[in-house]
C-alpha cells in the first residue's frame, strides 16, 4: 500500500499534480459558476438587505479559506520542520499567496458590502480587525520568503515564523474582542450583532444556504488547483536551481 | 584530543560541494586545507565545527574542545583588549588570561579600545582570544588575511606553540606558513553528484 | 551569561544612544501628537495612554535590529554558537538587555511624558505598571524577530513587518490596561492578560529564536 509520505516526493508529487489539475480546475471551474450564477440570479433579494446579500456568496467562502489556508500552511510547516519534505513547504508556500489573495477578497468583499449595511466602509469590528491582522500576518511571511535567498533556510525560518505568528494570531484575536468591547460597548454589540448575523450560515435561510454551499465547495476546488500549480512550479523552479547550480560546479 | 572526521559530505546551499571527506588530526599536529577558491573549505571547516549540520559521514572530537575563528574577530571596538578577552574566557568557562597575554605580547595594549589596534594587533588579539578559551583544536578560516609577512610570522610562532603545547589546528590557508604540519588537497573530494544525497531532498528534484 | 550581560550593557552606555536614543525618540513622538490631533488638552488626555503606548513600541522597535546584527557582523555569534553557552540562553540575555537598555528607561521616563500630554492624575501608575509588565514581552518578541532577519541585507524594514503584527496583542492589552487605570475602571483582566502573554513569551520564545538563529548561522 502506498504510504502519504511517497507524494512527499517533489517528481512523484509533479506527476500527481499534473495528472489531478485538469480535472480539479474544471470541476472548481464549473462549481463556481453554477454557484456564483444560482447565487446572483435564481435567489430573491433580502427583505432587509436587498440585492446586497449576494455579496455573502464571494465574502463568506472567501473569508473561510482565508483562516482556513492559514491552518493548513500550519501543518504543512509543522510536517517540513519535523519531516524535512520539501514539498510540504512548498505546499505552504504556494498556499500563502493565495491565501493573502482570499484574506484581501474578504476584507475588500466585506467593505462594499458594510457601506450600504453600516454605512460606512470600514468599522474596527473584532472580526474585520482580526482579518486585517491575519493580512498582516500573510504578508510578512511572504515577504520573509522572498528576501532570503537560500531555499532551505528560506524554508526553515517561514515555518518557524508561521507557528510563531499562529499563536499570536490567536492571541490577537482573542485581544481583539477584547479590545473593542471595552472601546465602544452600547454601539458595537449592535454592530457585532449585525455582522455575526449575517456573517454565519445559521442565520441564511435554505434558499441562499444551498448556493453557498456549492460557492464554498467552489472555492475549496479552485485553492486545491491553485496550490497543485503553485507548489508544481515551486518544484520546477527548484529544480531549474539545482540544476544551474550543478553545472556551475561541473 | 583527536579530531577525526569520516566519509563527511557537506553542502552550501542545498548543494553537496564535497564528498567523502576523511582524515585523522592528532595532538601536535596541525593539518592545512588547500585547494581552489569556493570549492568548499569555508563550508567545510564549519561543519567540522558544528556551525552547520553534514550532510552524511561524522566528525568526533571530545565534547567542546573545538574553538573556530574565521575573518572576523568578534571583536568589539568600544571595549579596551582586556575586556574583549576577560569576556571570551568568561564565556569558555577560563578565568586566567594572563598566559595569552604573553603569548601575544598583547601586555602594553591592554588598556586600548580594541578598535584603535591595527590590523596586526587586532589579529593577535583574535589568537589570543583562541587561546583563552582553552580548547585544544584550533579551526582557522584563513587567519593570515589583512597581515604583513611580518605578522604572518608571528602568528605562525603563535600556532607552533600551541602545536607544541599539545593542541591541534585545521586550518584554510592559501600562503605558506611554514608549518610543520600535513597537507591536505580538498580538489580530489569535490561533490560529483554521483552520491545520492540521503537527507536532502535536492536530489529527488533532478 | 552574566559577561554576556554587562558586555552587552557596557556596549550599550559606551557607544552612546544605547539608553538615549530610544527615549529620544520616545520624546519626539509624544510632542509631535499635538501637533497632529490639536492642543485641545481634554482629547490629549483620552488618547494620553495610547499614545504613550504606541510610542514606547515603537522606541522598542527602533532599536531592535541592533540586537543581534552587531554581533553576526563582527562573527561573534559564530563563537557563540561553539561556545559552552546556550543559545537559547544568548538570545534571552541579549532580550534582557534590550529591555535594560531601551524598555526600563521608557517605563521610568514614562510619568514626564504623561505630563505632556496631560494624562488623568490616576493614570500615572497604571501607565507605568502597563510599560513596566508589556515592555519585557516587547523585547523578546523583538529578538525573535531580529533573530529570523539577522543574516538579511534589508533587513531592518522586513524586521519591522514581521515584529509589528506580533506586537498586537502586548499593545491591546497594554494600552487598555493604561487607559482603565486612567479612567478608573476594571483593570484586573488585561493586566491578568497582559502579564500572561510577557511570562508566556518570555518562558516560550527563546527557543523559537535560537532555533532560527541557528538555521541562520548554518
Amino acid at each position: 500500500m502506498a504510504s502519504i509520505w511517497e507524494y512527499a516526493n517533489p517528481v512523484k508529487f509533479s506527476k500527481t499534480a499534473s495528472t489531478v489539475l485538469p480535472w480539479v480546475s474544471v470541476l472548481a471551474a464549473v462549481t463556481l459558476a453554477v454557484g456564483l450564477v444560482w447565487g446572483f440570479f435564481f435567489t430573491p433579494d433580502d427583505f432587509r438587505q436587498g440585492s446586497t446579500v449576494k455579496i455573502i456568496y464571494i465574502h463568506v467562502p472567501s473569508a473561510m479559506m482565508a483562516i482556513n489556508i492559514w491552518a493548513m500552511m500550519l501543518v504543512t510547516s509543522l510536517i517540513w520542520l519535523i519531516r524535512r519534505h520539501h514539498v510540504s513547504v512548498l505546499a505552504a508556500k504556494g498556499a500563502a499567496s493565495v491565501g493573502v489573495v482570499m484574506t484581501l477578497i474578504a476584507l475588500i468583499t466585506g467593505a462594499v458590502w458594510g457601506q450600504p449595511m453600516w454605512g460606512t466602509w470600514w468599522v474596527w469590528d473584532p472580526r474585520l480587525t482580526s482579518f486585517l491582522i491575519l493580512f498582516l500576518f500573510y504578508l510578512g511571511y511572504l515577504a520573509l520568503w522572498e528576501a532570503i535567498d537560500d531555499p532551505d533556510t528560506a524554508a526553515d525560518l517561514t515555518s518557524v515564523l508561521c507557528i510563531v505568528g499562529s499563536v499570536f494570531a490567536m492571541l490577537s484575536r482573542y485581544a481583539v474582542n477584547f479590545w473593542n468591547q471595552g472601546l465602544h460597548q452600547g454601539a458595537s454589540v449592535m454592530r457585532a450583532g449585525a455582522v455575526t448575523g449575517t456573517d454565519t450560515e445559521e442565520k441564511v435561510s435554505n434558499i441562499f444556504f444551498y448556493p453557498l454551499l456549492l460557492c464554498i465547495i467552489g472555492f475549496v476546488l479552485l485553492f486545491v488547483a491553485l496550490v497543485f500549480l503553485r507548489t508544481r512550479t515551486e518544484i520546477h523552479k527548484r529544480r531549474t536551481s539545482a540544476l544551474l547550480a550543478r553545472e556551475r560546479l561541473s | 584530543m583527536t579530531l577525526t572526521v569520516s566519509d563527511l559530505t557537506v553542502s552550501r546551499g542545498g548543494i553537496a560541494v564535497l564528498e567523502g571527506v576523511s582524515f585523522e588530526l592528532a595532538p601536535g599536529r596541525a593539518l592545512i586545507l588547500r585547494g581552489p577558491n569556493g570549492i568548499g573549505k569555508t563550508t567545510l571547516l564549519r561543519t567540522v565545527a558544528g556551525l552547520q549540520p553534514a550532510v552524511s559521514g561524522t566528525v568526533t572530537a571530545p565534547e567542546e574542545s573545538i574553538a573556530y575563528a574565521a575573518h572576523s574577530d568578534g571583536l568589539k571596538a568600544m571595549l579596551s583588549v582586556e575586556e574583549n578577552l576577560r569576556f571570551w574566557a568568561q564565556v569558555f568557562g577560563q578565568s586566567n588570561i594572563d598566559t595569552a597575554v604573553q603569548a601575544f605580547d598583547l601586555t602594553d595594549l591592554l588598556e586600548r579600545p580594541a578598535g584603535t589596534l591595527s590590523a596586526g594587533q587586532k589579529r593577535r588579539l583574535g589568537l589570543a582570544r583562541l587561546l583563552v578559551t582553552g580548547r585544544a583544536i584550533w579551526i582557522l578560516d584563513e587567519p593570515t588575511v589583512s597581515l604583513d609577512a611580518h605578522s604572518v610570522a608571528r602568528f605562525a610562532d603563535a600556532v607552533r606553540r600551541h602545536l607544541a603545547d599539545g593542541g591541534s589546528t585545521l586550518i584554510a590557508t592559501h600562503i605558506d606558513l611554514g608549518l610543520d604540519g600535513d597537507e591536505l588537497d580538498v580538489g580530489p573530494f569535490k561533490a560529483s553528484g554521483s552520491r545520492p544525497d540521503p537527507n536532502g531532498f535536492d536530489e529527488s528534484f533532478l | 551569561m552574566i559577561a554576556l550581560l554587562t558586555r552587552d550593557l557596557k556596549l550599550a552606555i559606551r557607544a552612546g544612544g544605547g539608553f538615549g536614543l530610544g527615549l529620544a525618540f520616545f520624546l519626539i513622538v509624544v510632542i509631535l501628537v499635538p501637533f497632529s490631533v490639536g492642543p485641545e488638552s481634554g482629547l490629549l488626555s483620552d488618547i494620553a495612554p495610547g499614545v504613550l503606548w504606541l510610542g514606547a513600541l515603537l522606541a522598542c522597535l527602533l532599536s531592535l535590529d541592533r540586537i543581534l546584527a552587531l554581533d553576526w557582523e563582527d562573527g561573534t555569534l559564530d563563537l557563540m554558537a561553539t561556545s559552552p553557552l546556550p543559545l537559547e540562553g544568548v538570545v534571552t540575555i541579549k532580550a534582557l538587555a534590550h529591555w535594560l537598555t531601551t524598555g526600563l528607561p521608557l517605563v521610568i521616563a514614562a510619568p514626564l511624558f504623561g505630563l505632556l500630554l496631560n494624562l488623568p492624575q490616576a493614570g500615572y501608575p497604571w501607565l507605568v505598571l502597563s510599560l513596566a509588565i508589556g515592555t519585557p514581552a516587547l523585547s523578546v518578541v523583538g529578538t525573535f524577530g531580529a533573530a529570523l532577519t539577522v543574516g538579511l541585507k534589508r533587513g531592518g524594514l522586513l524586521l519591522s513587518l514581521l515584529v509589528l503584527p506580533l506586537y498586537v496583542p502586548t499593545l491591546i492589552f497594554g494600552a487598555e490596561l493604561a487607559r482603565r487605570g486612567a479612567d478608573g475602571q476594571a483593570t484586573t483582566t488585561p493586566m491578568l492578560m497582559l502579564a500572561g502573554i510577557t511570562f508566556g513569551v518570555i518562558a516560550l520564545l527563546p527557543f523559537a529564536s535560537a532555533l532560527v538563529l541557528r538555521v541562520n548561522l548554518r
